[in-house]
């Protein structure tokens, strides 16, 4: 139960009511949008284009496009930014982006512990557990532990590195190329390339993950 | 399978006792749709250049951890009231609307639900902003912070 809720009030039920949170909310948006600072309209458009335009198939074309291009692989490492804009992916909030490579030795994964903050124009918004205490403060402590429990173990001689987010910069994970996709085309590629391994929680798909996911009919339902 | 990794990063014992929790929610961005309200009018602010993200992420960081630290379950209902206290703070912080303004608008809405019929749509209007009652919820709420 929240504060919100009634607690035995006599309400006419003929009538509407709003919550103590819906009226707050309500009584911003009036405010601010009498004062001119916000047009119910761009509101509508920002939904939109975060619900439907920016997903982590941005993230998945930018990994898949550095799997099979080595000089854009190269220009991602170094400035993911100009890298990522470069493909039409810009950071609303001027962030910049750093892409950090998995390799045989050394697995990226990224969180944000102060927040959620999270590299909203290659990802989209984040998934919920990203904003949960739970994993904002174990990932730091436990990481090793809290990636088993997203089923992915990793060697003991396997370097950690979990890379905390700010306001002022995100963190993609470029995870390792799965074997037995020499000569794929990026846009197959691009289908392998799972969100959660674009966090560092889970690695990309292998080509017996992706036909596995398809034969059960869930597609690309994690992507 | 693929959402076995919720319920165990979601699962501490406090979430247990909660009817909502991370894990029940999955990978819905918005549970309810005051909370995408609150997104895109906070987004719009930014672009519209009202406060930078740094400064936003200040405000919101400091929330969620003095939430953190009063032991609030730890779920998407906490993360977003606690996004709402941020607005709200930053909305008085940047002079774009002051709390007594804040508590005026909130009145005038609760006076214009009182008044409209149920199923029809909630629209504020002037007589809204001059009637006397407040609502109960209110004083509680002043308290609560």
């Amino acid at each position: 139960m929240t504060e919100d809720d009634h607690t035995g009030q006599d309400h006419d039920h003929d009538h509407s009511h709003l919550t103590e949170t819906e009226s707050r909310v309500r009584a911003l948006e009036s405010l601010l949008t009498e004062k001119g600072y916000i047009d119910p309209k761009t509101l509508e458009t920002i939904l939109q284009t975060y619900e439907e335009q920016i997903g982590p198939r941005n993230g998945a074309k930018v990994v898949a496009r550095a799997w099979s291009d080595p000089s854009f692989m190269e220009w991602l490492l170094r400035d993911a930014t100009a890298a990522i804009a470069s493909m039409g992916y810009t950071g609303r909030q001027g962030e910049h982006i750093v892409a950090l490579a998995n390799t045989s030795r050394v697995h990226n994964v990224v969180v944000c512990t102060l927040c959620s903050c999270y590299p909203w124009p290659v990802l989209g918004l984040p998934p919920s557990w990203y904003k949960s205490s739970a994993y904002r403060a174990r990932v730091v402590i436990e990481p090793r532990k809290v990636l088993a429990e997203f089923g992915l173990t990793l060697p003991d001689d396997m370097t950690i590195r979990v890379w905390d987010s700010t306001s002022e910069m995100r963190y993609i994970v470029v995870p390792m190329r799965p074997a037995g996709t020499d000569g794929w085309s990026a846009q197959d590629l691009e289908k392998l390339v799972i969100r959660d391994s674009m966090v560092g929680v889970r690695q990309a798909l292998t080509p017996a993950d992706a036909s596995a996911a398809r034969a059960a009919g869930k597609g690309v339902r994690h992507v | 399978m693929s959402d076995d990794h919720l319920s165990r990063v979601a699962g501490s014992p406090a979430d247990r006792t909660e009817p909502r929790t991370w894990a029940a929610e999955g990978n819905v961005a918005f549970a309810e749709p005051w909370q995408a309200q609150i997104f895109s009018m906070t987004v719009a602010l930014n672009e519209a250049g009202a406060f930078s993200w740094k400064e936003w992420g200040e405000v919101f960081s400091a929330q969620r951890r003095q939430s953190r630290e009063a032991s609030k379950p730890d779920t998407s209902q906490t993360y977003y009231e606690d996004w709402l206290d941020a607005l709200e703070t930053m909305a008085e912080m940047q002079a774009l609307a002051s709390r007594e303004n804040q508590l005026r608008y909130r009145r005038a809405w609760h006076n214009a639900a009182a008044r409209t019929k149920h199923g029809q749509p909630i629209e504020l209007q002037e007589a809204d902003f001059d009637k006397g009652t407040v609502h109960a919820e209110i004083h509680k709420h002043q308290n609560h912070r």
